[in-house]
């Protein structure tokens, strides 16, 4: 099965739990071999199965309680800038640090745990990112910068508990 | 570039999603601004991080996936299940289609072997000071000569108003066996026409060009013919015509 062990952890991220996420890995394969004929030859199929897991997730129950929660945030194309009060040199990170940055990764909105991991962890691009997002490219880089920044914030929140 | 804009496009740089010139203008900026380099180094470190904390963090159970391969229908057919025909039937496709393959291959190389040598042949018959071993324009003396001498008889057209005429023959070898070479000519032309019995030959040669001769190769009541010779495509079939009408 392709990707399978890249959709299941993305799932776990996701869900936070592990029996969603073998339930969100087994209707998207489900989904994805009905649809097959869907998927356009020479487009990008990770980002398509992606995709197909990701809207799973949006209309499961543990979904739509994610995404209800998540503030409504200016997603406008426009570039944003770091603040200055969260310079990333002033976090500069430890080899130790992997749990704040595991921990900090699960404190925030699905939206930017999303965004983070298939650039970070999947290595998409902002073309594959944005096919598997269903968003402009624009909100890609202006989501992931936001998202950059939270993680920032959140890890430094972790270190002064 | 200045730091502003250097701060606003570092994520993208780092992500490898920048043009090369933008990307050689922010990399010319941290070279410079230690201020920038900095933030780059942070923002690397933090990629890594999330990279190295987030990647494969959790592992499937392989129970799991055998219960998902089961349920989309990929688990592993039993060699004895009903999935055994389907497989044998792709296997014996594949052999067939493999040694249909590895045939169509080797008849290629015996073919360019073949054609190599009856060239090479061909050339030295030219180029030698005595081209043939008979000499004669007349069929009727060409023929008889061979009596004795090859395990064969075969028939020779008449070229009257054909353009074409007899030069001689002369006794070749393929493959240890004796066959007739006949030396036809078409005005400043020289061709070899090579007859051997089709059991020492069984295929006909299957291309009508070699090393800038054509070539024209089949086979006829038992004998294996091959013509090879610098005139042109229409002659080349024409007097494969006048032989083949003969034979």
């Amino acid at each position: 099965m392709p990707l399978f062990e890249r959709l299941y952890n993305f799932a776990c991220w996701l869900t936070q739990d592990r029996h969603e996420a073998e339930d969100l890995v087994q209707e998207t394969y489900v989904k994805a071999l009905k649809g097959f004929a869907s998927f356009q030859q020479g487009t990008n199929f990770r980002a398509w199965i992606f995709r197909i897991l990701r809207n799973t997730f949006l209309t499961s129950k543990t979904g739509l309680q994610a995404t209800a929660t998540v503030s409504l945030e200016d997603e406008s194309e426009e570039e944003i800038l770091a603040s200055a009060e969260h310079t990333p040199e002033s976090i500069l990170l430890a080899r130790s640090d992997w749990q704040f940055v595991q921990q900090a990764l699960t404190q925030l909105p699905v939206t930017h745990r999303e965004v983070l991991l298939l650039c970070d962890v999947e290595d998409m691009s902002y073309a594959e990112i944005s096919a598997a997002l269903t968003i402009p490219m624009g909100t890609v880089m202006s989501r992931l910068s936001r998202a950059r920044r939270a993680l920032r914030i959140a890890i430094q929140g972790l270190r002064k508990e | 570039m200045d730091c502003e804009t250097c701060q606003r496009k570092l994520d993208a740089y780092l992500d490898g999603e920048l043009e090369l010139t933008d990307a050689k203008l922010v990399a010319d900026h941290l070279t410079t601004c230690p201020t920038c380099a900095r933030s780059g180094l942070a923002r690397v470190q933090q990629k890594r991080a999330i990279s190295s904390a987030a990647a494969i963090t959790f592992k499937p159970d392989p129970a799991f996936r055998a219960r998902i391969e089961k349920s989309i229908g990929l688990a592993k057919p039993s060699p004895w299940g009903r999935g055994w025909l389907p497989l044998l039937a792709t296997m014996i496709a594949l052999l067939v289609a493999s040694l249909f393959y590895l045939d169509l291959k080797r008849g290629h190389a015996r073919d360019q072997q073949v054609l190599a040598e009856l060239a090479d042949q061909h050339v030295m018959t030219l180029a030698s000071a005595n081209p043939v071993d008979v000499v004669s324009t007349d069929r009727h003396t060409v023929k008889p000569w061979f009596e004795g001498k090859i395990p064969f008889s075969f028939n020779l057209p008449d070229l009257n108003n054909s353009g074409f005429e007899l030069v001689g023959g002369k006794v070749a070898y393929l493959n240890g066996s004796p066959g007739a070479e006949l030396i036809f000519g078409i005005r400043q032309h020289r061709i070899s026409v090579f007859i051997f019995d089709s059991h020492a030959m069984e295929t006909p040669v299957n291309a009508s060009s070699f090393s800038s001769f054509n070539v024209r190769g089949w086979n006829q009541n038992g004998l294996w013919y091959l013509l090879i010779g610098d005139l042109n495509q229409q002659d080349s079939d024409k007097l494969r015509e006048l032989l083949r009408q003969a034979a």
